[in-house]
This record gives structure tokens, C-alpha cells and sequence, in this order.
């Protein structure tokens, strides 16, 4: 079996809600995150998938130690995440990097290139002695497929795809073991996606890199991932392998999305039959009893209202959070 | 590739047409590498140079720059020699713009007051400038405790009507039938309108520095483990500094106009110190029988000022992405 070197349990994250102009009184939290455990193992992709506001982006931010957690334990390597300071933290940052959604602003526009992917050495100057800056950053360009020579051109003067590129060099910059993918592909055109996608798929067999590859495109995990988790309102509600998620999905919403999925193939629309769900999203601050996705769910019974279904193995196969997970091809 | 010359046989001529073309473009080549990649600020300059508001008030400040550095450039008549027999005389070919009540070229005593009144403004510009990005970036980027406290600090200052409160400061530092030396109020006149004008800054600074620190960039720079004095510098600093700019630019004007407004109410600077306010102040009282005495240093005051704030509207317009 595969060795886990991120192992998150039982990640807790709420946002206070306060209202009040001078003296702030918390109403409320919004629970982005509640309670979510999953396994990263060396070398492997964990797709994370879910529709907006369920989570995921929070999820790789209190990874990253941008925010903090309320509550829960994340271990890099054995080490606690949450716990770590210093010269700890510091090198934690060397082994965990983060490539973010939006290109146009996750670059500093009055940074050159160089200075945007040569960044990470001027912070962590041990791992590169400053002479030899210039010539990593150029590679780190080569790597990714940019022209080196563009080192001193400015982000306005990219493109998206080619801003992403800029992206994923500063975040390979130190050498880290795991990246943190938060919508990477998300802001571009498709056959940019495509092109990102396989860059991220050819750097991973070279440096035996770890992704936590989130998305909101499952077509986008499917490509990449060995192992896929599906998040919904906070929680993951079902996590399997590539094949179990979407050859055998349990979850009814798991299901609910497959079959929203586009099929290219014009004799087969309206074979299948497409699940609709009903209503918005619930309220974060707010969420249903039980099963959070009772609202939405067609097999919903009384027990889902007082029981918050466990995500465990269900009929004999993947874990799944449903009290009446089944097997259902969907596509 | 084969070189051209060599494929034709290589007659002399031809090799060292080729040879020729082939440093050019060589030429060329190292030309465009070394051209400075454009930034955002040399894109702004391209766009001001073009722009005649921007040419005409950058002429009006460095004729009035020059005047200040350089005033015996203008006029070799001395400002502070009073001709009590020329006394009130309108203008004439002898004094352009006339004589005042003591005597005094007026024209003479505009080229020199410009010096006071430009340094009054760049120095309270500054020190505005300092004061209030300094404390907007620290309550932009601190946490919220901090943020409210100099927040609601800054209204108390902001709060304050701007004569009222310079009023209150100058009266109370200087007794009224004390005279103070030029120096000391000089620095009086600074900084009572830095310790009244700052909230404008900082609240500036404030809100470009929240919009700012949302940025991805600054996220990843934080994933990176970059120190928040690193953040604040390399990453809102750069991003922050236009607006605050263009305020200054703008202010700069309207503090030139302040100090003529402290000087006219004769708690600003005032004679022996020459400035355009000390000039419309010792108006005052002669405007129906000698115009000439106020509308002169007025107008030099009411022209920087515009071109101030004409300059500010054009460095605004050029370093706003969403005009162009």
C-alpha cells in the first residue's frame, strides 16, 4: 500500500458571522469546512470536487496555514501541520506549495517574471546561493514551457495559460513534495486546460510531486486523479478511487452530478436518465440536521433528518455518507 | 543554416552584403533584448506625454519651481526695499505689477514669495503623505482591533474642521503679541496642516491596502513563508503607492492654498517672511484703492493650484487601467 504523506482528520474550519458597527457580537459561523478527513499518499493525485461555496478552497487554504483551523489535525510526514512554527513552519513552506485559481491575480503586476519565480529564493535564501538565482528561475521557466528569456517581462504581457505557467513555477520553485491545486484550470479556455493539465501530469511523473487537485469539473479530476473525493456543504460526503466514484458512485450526489456531466455522443442523449436535483444550496451558517444533502435528496427518510450519516465503507465497497448508499451507473 | 553568401558562390560584394545584414539584424536582436520591458508606470508616461493638460500644468510647476529655487532670475529688484513715496502706485512700466502700501515691488515680492508658499506645500504634502500611509497601511493590513482603533483615531482628526482646527494649534503655540522667528513658523504652519490633513491619506491608503491584501498574490507570497514586512513592501506597498500619489499631487495645491488662507487670517506665516498669503493678507484692507495688491499673488496662487490639481487629474486618469 501506498505511504500517506498528507494525512488530514476530522478538519474543522468556521467563519464567525458578526454584525454591529462598533461592538461586533458573532451571530453565527458559517461552516465551510466540517470535519473533513482524507489521506494524501506519496505520488498520488486526490481530486477534490464539489460545487461552489461547498468548501474546497477553504479546505487548501487552512492546508496551507493561510487560515487557521478550528479544530482538527493535518500531518505532513508524521509532523503536525497546525502545530508547527518557526523554522518548522518554514520548511514546512519549502515542502507544501499552492498553485491558485485565478491567474490574473494571483501574479503581483509590478513584479517581473523573475522576480515573480525567483521570489521563493530570496525568502528561502539556503536553498539557492544568489548567484545562481537567475539561471534556476530560467530553468523553472524552461521546465514549465516559457521562454527563458522572458524574465524580465511583466505578467500584463502574458497570457492566462501562459500566467498559470508562471504560477506553477514559483510553486515548484523550492522543490516541494506535495501542491496544493486549487482550481488551477478553472479561469482558462479548454484548450488551455488541456495543455495545463497535461503540464501537471508530465511534472508529476518527473518529480514524483503529490496533488491535492481541486476542482469543481469532474471531467477535470477524472484526467488526473487516482483517487477522487466529493465535498457537499462542508463535508465529504464520498471518496473512493477514480473507477469507484465514477464507474460505481454511492452517494446519491455523487450520482446527481455524474449525470449532469455532458455526454459528447448525440445517439446516447436522452438514453440516460438525467437525476435533477431541486432547490439551492443551504446555508453554511444554517445547515440542514443529519444529512446535509437531505434537502435536495430523493431518497431522503426520517432517519436522515436526526442521523448524520458516517463516511464509511458501504455495501462492501467504497466509504460513502449515505444511509441508503447503492451502486448506480450513471454515465 | 548555410550562410547565404557561401551557397551563391561568394563573390566579395555579396559576402560582405550578407556579413552586413547579418550584424545588422544581430544589432537588432540585442536592441530589442535590452529594451526596458514596459511597466506599468512607462505605460502611464507614454500616455501622459501625449496629453496637453499634463504638458501645460508640468510648465506652469517648473516655471514656479525655478522661481522658487531661482527668484533673482525673474526680477533683480529687491523685495524686502520699501519706497514709501511709490506707495499704493498701480502698475507701470517701472513695476509691473505696482507697489503695495509699504512701498515694496509687488512683482519682485511674487517672484520671492514663491518660495515660502512651495515649501510650505511640499513639506506638509510629505509629511501628510508619511503620516497617513504609514498608519492606512498598518490598519489596512493589520488586524481588525488594531484597524479600529486608528481608524477611529483618524476620524477624530478627520473630524475637525480644517480652519477651526488650524486656528485653535496656531493660537494656542503662539501668543498674539508674540512674533515668531520664520523657521519656527514655518514648521508651525507644516505641521498643523499635516496633523489636520493625514486621515485623508490614510483612509487612502487604507482601502487600497484592504484591496490589495485580498490579492492571490499576496496569498501566495504568504504560502511562500514571506515576513509581513516583505509583503507589505515587495506586494501592497507597489500596488497602494498610485492613488496615494495623485492625492499628493493634488493636495500639494490645495496646501499652497491653505497656507495663503492661514496668512490672510494672520495666524500663518507673516511678515518679514515673504509668501503669496503674507502678500493677501496685507491687502486687505486696501482692495477697493489698490486691487493690484491682491488680484496679483492671488492669481499666482489660484494658477499653481490648478495646475496642481490639473496635474493630478491627468497622473489619475493615466495610472487607472479602467480610463483607458
Amino acid at each position: 500500500m501506498a505511504e500517506p504523506i498528507l494525512e488530514v482528520e476530522g478538519l474543522v474550519k468556521h467563519f464567525p458571522v458578526r454584525v454591529g458597527v462598533l461592538f461586533k457580537r458573532t451571530v453565527g459561523h458559517v461552516q465551510a469546512v466540517d470535519g473533513v478527513s482524507f489521506t494524501l499518499n506519496k505520488g498520488e493525485t486526490l481530486g477534490v470536487v464539489g460545487e461552489s461555496g461547498c468548501g474546497k478552497s477553504t479546505l487548501a487554504q487552512v492546508l496551507m496555514r493561510l487560515e487557521p483551523p478550528t479544530a482538527g489535525v493535518a500531518r505532513f510526514e508524521g509532523r503536525d501541520i497546525f502545530g508547527m512554527k518557526g523554522a518548522e513552519l518554514r520548511k514546512l513552506r519549502r515542502d507544501i506549495q499552492i498553485v491558485l485559481q485565478d491567474p490574473y491575480t494571483s501574479l503581483n503586476p509590478r513584479m517581473t517574471v523573475g522576480d515573480i519565480v525567483g521570489e521563493p529564493y530570496e525568502i528561502h535564501t539556503e536553498v539557492a546561493p544568489k548567484g545562481d538565482r537567475q539561471r534556476k528561475v530560467q530553468e523553472l521557466l524552461e521546465i514549465v514551457g516559457l521562454n527563458p528569456e522572458h524574465i524580465n517581462r511583466y505578467p500584463h504581457q502574458f497570457s492566462g495559460g501562459q500566467r498559470q505557467r508562471i504560477g506553477i513555477a514559483r510553486a515548484l520553485a523550492l522543490k516541494p513534495k506535495v501542491i496544493v491545486c486549487d482550481e488551477p484550470v478553472s479561469a482558462l479556455d479548454v484548450s488551455i486546460q488541456a495543455q495545463v493539465m497535461n503540464l501537471l501530469g508530465e511534472l508529476q511523473a518527473e518529480m514524483g510531486l503529490s496533488y491535492l487537485f481541486i476542482a469543481h469539473d469532474l471531467s477535470v479530476v477524472r484526467h488526473l486523479s487516482n483517487r477522487v473525493a466529493v465535498m457537499y456543504l462542508g463535508k465529504i460526503v464520498e471518496i473512493g478511487t477514480e473507477d469507484d466514484i465514477y464507474e460505481r458512485p454511492m452517494h446519491p450526489y455523487t450520482q446527481a452530478l455524474l449525470s449532469a456531466v455532458p455526454v459528447p455522443d448525440p445517439t446516447q442523449r436522452g438514453r440516460r436518465d438525467v437525476i435533477r436535483l431541486t432547490g439551492d444550496v443551504p446555508s453554511p451558517i444554517d445547515p440542514p440536521s443529519g444529512c446535509r444533502f437531505r434537502t435536495r435528496c430523493w431518497k431522503a427518510q426520517d432517519i436522515c433528518a436526526t442521523e448524520v450519516p458516517e463516511l464509511v465503507p458501504r455495501n462492501g465497497g467504497h466509504p460513502a455518507a449515505c444511509h441508503f448508499a447503492e451502486e448506480r451507473a450513471v454515465v | 543554416m548555410s550562410d547565404p553568401g557561401s551557397v551563391s558562390g561568394g563573390s566579395g560584394l555579396e559576402a560582405a552584403a550578407a556579413a552586413g545584414v547579418d550584424q545588422l539584424s544581430h544589432v537588432d536582436d540585442s536592441s530589442q533584448k535590452q529594451r526596458k520591458p514596459r511597466s506599468l508606470w512607462s505605460d502611464a508616461w507614454g500616455e501622459l506625454r501625449t496629453k496637453p493638460t499634463f504638458i501645460i500644468s508640468l510648465v506652469i510647476i517648473a516655471v514656479i519651481v525655478l522661481m522658487a529655487i531661482w527668484p533673482t532670475l525673474f526680477t533683480s529688484v529687491d523685495p524686502r526695499h520699501a519706497d514709501l513715496d511709490k506707495s499704493l502706485q498701480p502698475p507701470s512700466g517701472d513695476a509691473w505689477f505696482g507697489y503695495d502700501l509699504q512701498g515694496y515691488d509687488v512683482y519682485a515680492r511674487a517672484m520671492h514669495g514663491a518660495r515660502a508658499s512651495l515649501l510650505v506645500g511640499i513639506f506638509a504634502t510629505l509629511l501628510t503623505v508619511l503620516i497617513g500611509s504609514t498608519v492606512g497601511i498598518i490598519a489596512g493590513y493589520a488586524k481588525t482591533w488594531l484597524d479600529s482603533l486608528l481608524s477611529r483615531f483618524a476620524d477624530i482628526f478627520a473630524g475637525i474642521p480644517f480652519v477651526l482646527g488650524a486656528i485653535v494649534i496656531l493660537t494656542t503655540l503662539n501668543a498674539p503679541s508674540e512674533n515668531p522667528g520664520v523657521v519656527r513658523i514655518v514648521t508651525q504652519v507644516v505641521l498643523s496642516i499635516a496633523v489636520l490633513s493625514w486621515p485623508v491619506a490614510m483612509r487612502i491608503m487604507r482601502s487600497a491596502t484592504l484591496v490589495a491584501k485580498q490579492q492571490d498574490y499576496v496569498k501566495a507570497a504568504r504560502g511562500l513563508g514571506a515576513s509581513p514586512l516583505r509583503i507589505v513592501f515587495r506586494h501592497l506597498l507597489p500596488n497602494t503607492v498610485a492613488p496615494v500619489l495623485v492625492y499628493a499631487t493634488i493636495a500639494l495645491g490645495a496646501f499652497i492654498g491653505a497656507e495663503a488662507t492661514l496668512a490672510f487670517l494672520g495666524i500663518g506665516l507673516r511678515p518679514p517672511v515673504v509668501s503669496w498669503g503674507v502678500m493677501i493678507s496685507e491687502s486687505r484692507d486696501y482692495f477697493q484703492s489698490a486691487p493690484h495688491m491682491l488680484l496679483f499673488p492671488a492669481g499666482f496662487v489660484t494658477v499653481t493650484v490648478l495646475a496642481f490639481v490639473m496635474l493630478g487629474d491627468a497622473v489619475r486618469d493615466a495610472l487607472d487601467p479602467k480610463s483607458r
